[in-house]
This record gives structure tokens, sequence and C-alpha cells, in this order.
């Protein structure tokens, strides 16, 4: 009788201390994962290397895309790969530019970027424009990393007409 | 002096009094042959890249500019060499170009392009030579790789298989006028047709 006691107390204790016992593992892992470099590796630790991911390929299709955001300067639709700007050359302007589109089709850099920023005209590009790549960028064929919810000013305004109306 | 060189002549003019004429006939086939063949191998050794760039100038400046495009290192790993552009393939014409290469030569000897500075102050007259030489033979070199007649405009993108449909099926433009530095950087493309 006394045996069977002992035997009972004894898996109760198990019982109740195996649970903490897991959460105090679990607690461990998450303290793992916490105490490891996040942001781009993926939470590899630091003396692993990363298995790279696959380099997505440009865009190269010359369709022009919509805004991903108000006021977004335009994406550039086709690859721009060996396309020198620097002091010396713009390889964009040779189609881009004023004198160029004619013969290029391509679409003409906007008036602002002959302006400096007061707002006066000049001859060329203004040097704060120059650099194409600043503000324009290539898109890659790739999952977007983050989900874009941005609704631009016209579908909102023609969700707000349909509403009054139904009223 | 005067005298050695009539004596030597006169060797020459006479005929041979002590040599069968066999032996001068296969001897000066054999000459010929070592000669003929140590001239071409010579001239394969100066056609190769090592030996470009074992001159600093080419090594530092034009050679590290064509590492990271596409005519170094590709999907297909096909590359092409510094003779494979710049020295014509056919015999006559390679000749040609080695003997305009004596002037690269006198450069190297006098130190024309030796430091950065004084190489990117004469880049805009060296690509001009290049231009000017694959202009007047309709991008030879380009084409001894690239035959317009084996594109298929399908598979290049739109605007690719448009202006190569047009300027160039129709001779109108040639390879290098779109084309300018597809391998090295550009010089300053001031007053160049087509910036």
């Amino acid at each position: 009788m006394k045996k069977f006691n002992l035997a009972v107390i004894a898996s109760l204790l198990v019982l109740a201390v195996s649970p903490s016992l897991y959460s105090l593992a679990a607690y461990a892992t998450d303290k793992e994962t916490i105490n490891t470099p996040a942001t781009l590796r993926d939470h590899t630790p630091i003396m692993t290397q990363k298995e790279p991911n696959q380099i997505p390929k440009v865009v190269n299709k010359d369709i022009k895309q919509g805004r991903n955001y108000p006021m977004q300067p335009p994406v550039i639709p086709h690859t721009i790969r060996g396309y020198e700007v620097n002091t010396m050359n713009n390889k964009c302007m040779s189609c881009h530019s004023r004198h160029r589109t004619e013969k290029s089709q391509a679409p003409m850099v906007s008036v602002t970027h002959y302006m400096d920023r007061d707002g006066n005209f000049l001859a060329d590009v203004s040097p704060r424009r120059y650099f194409c790549n600043q503000c324009h960028v290539t898109q890659v064929d790739a999952e977007p990393l983050v989900e874009n919810t941005f609704t631009d000013m016209n579908s909102l305004m023609k969700k707000k007409t349909i509403k009054t109306e139904s009223h | 002096m005067k005298k050695l060189f009539l004596i030597g002549w006169r060797t020459l003019t006479k005929p041979s009094g002590y040599y069968s004429l066999g032996a001068l006939v296969i001897g000066g086939f054999i000459a010929g042959i070592i000669f003929w063949g140590g001239f071409n191998t010579a001239l394969e050794v100066t056609n190769t890249e090592e030996f470009c760039i074992s001159c600093h100038e080419m090594e530092n400046n034009v050679y590290e500019e064509l590492k990271p495009t596409i005519h170094f290192t590709n999907r297909s790993g096909v590359r092409a060499t510094c003779p494979d552009c710049h020295v014509p393939h056919k015999w006559t014409d390679k000749i040609a170009r080695k003997m305009q290469a004596s002037k690269e030569v006198w450069g190297t000897i006098f130190g024309t392009i030796n430091t950065r500075e004084k190489f990117l102050v004469h880049r805009k007259r060296l690509a001009q030579n290049e231009w000017t030489r694959l202009k007047a033979n309709d991008s030879l070199e380009c084409r001894n790789c690239h035959n317009f007649d084996y594109m298929d405009f399908t598979e290049q993108s739109e605007r690719a298989a448009y202006q190569h449909s047009t300027a160039l099926a129709s001779g109108e433009k040639t390879c290098i006028d779109c084309h300018k530095g597809i391998a090295h950087h550009l010089p300053n493309m001031e007053g160049v047709e087509g910036w």
C-alpha cells in the first residue's frame, strides 16, 4: 500500500514538473531566435554562411508600369546593364533627352528636370536631376517582400461617389 | 665598309662554286619553313590576351573595364578576348593591323599612356581610332561571332528586334554605331553622333 502511494506521488510529481520543464526548453529556443541576427540574414547564425537567394532577372518588357505610391518616379521598364551615367556621359539621355526622343521614340524627360530648384529653366538637365538612378530604377521579376496597399486618388474618389450615390 | 659590301654583293651574284644546287634548294626550303613558321608563331603570340595585358597600360585600364561586361563573363561561358575584337582574322588584314600596331610599340616605349591620367587624356582619340576602323570594315570583328543572318528576333527584346530588323538590316547602321562602349568605358561623348 505504502509502495503504491509512493509510485502515485512520484508520477504526479513528474506530471506537475514536466510542463514547466517543457516551457523552459521552449523559452530557451525563443531566446536563441531572439539572440540571432535578424534582418537580411533570415536568422542565420553569425558563423554560418547563408545560402544566397537566386538573383531575379530585370524586367525588360518595355511596357510602362503604374505607380506604386503617389509621386513615384516612373520605373525603368528595360535593362540598364552597362549604362554609363557619370561626369562625362549619360547613356539614358542618349535616348530620353529632348533632342533624341524623335529618333528613339522613348519617353521624354519631364520639364521639371530642366529646372533649378528656384523654378528657373536651364538649357540642359539640371545637375540635381542628372543622376537618373537616384530616382528611377529597374524592376525585377520577383515576389514583392511587402504587400502594397496603396490606393490611388482616382480609385478613392470613385469609391466615394459610388457610396454617396447609393445613399 | 664599301669593300665589305662589295664582297657580299659579289658572293650573292656569282653562281655557287662549292655547294650543290640540290643542297641549296633543299636548304633554302627548310630555312623557309623555319622562318615562316617562326614568323607566324611569333605573330600568334602577339595575338593573345596574355600578351596584350603584359603591358600595364592595357591591364590596368581597358582590361579592368572589360571584366564586368558581358563579353568577359556570361551565361554561356563564351569569352571574347582582346584580339577577338581588335585584330582582324583574315591574314592580309591582320598584317595591315599589325603594321599599324608598331605605333603602339612606340607608345609603350615612350610612355604615351603610362598613367591613368595620361590614358584618360588620350582616351577619346584612341576610342575614335577603333570606331573608325569598325565603321570602315562594317563591324567585321563583331560579325566574326555575331552573324546577322543567325539572329532570332523573337528572342530579342522588342526594341532590339526593331532596331536590328530596320537600321541594321538595311545596312544604314553598323554594330558600332549603337554599341559603343560595349566592352570598355566611354570617353567624353560630346559631339559624337547619336549622343
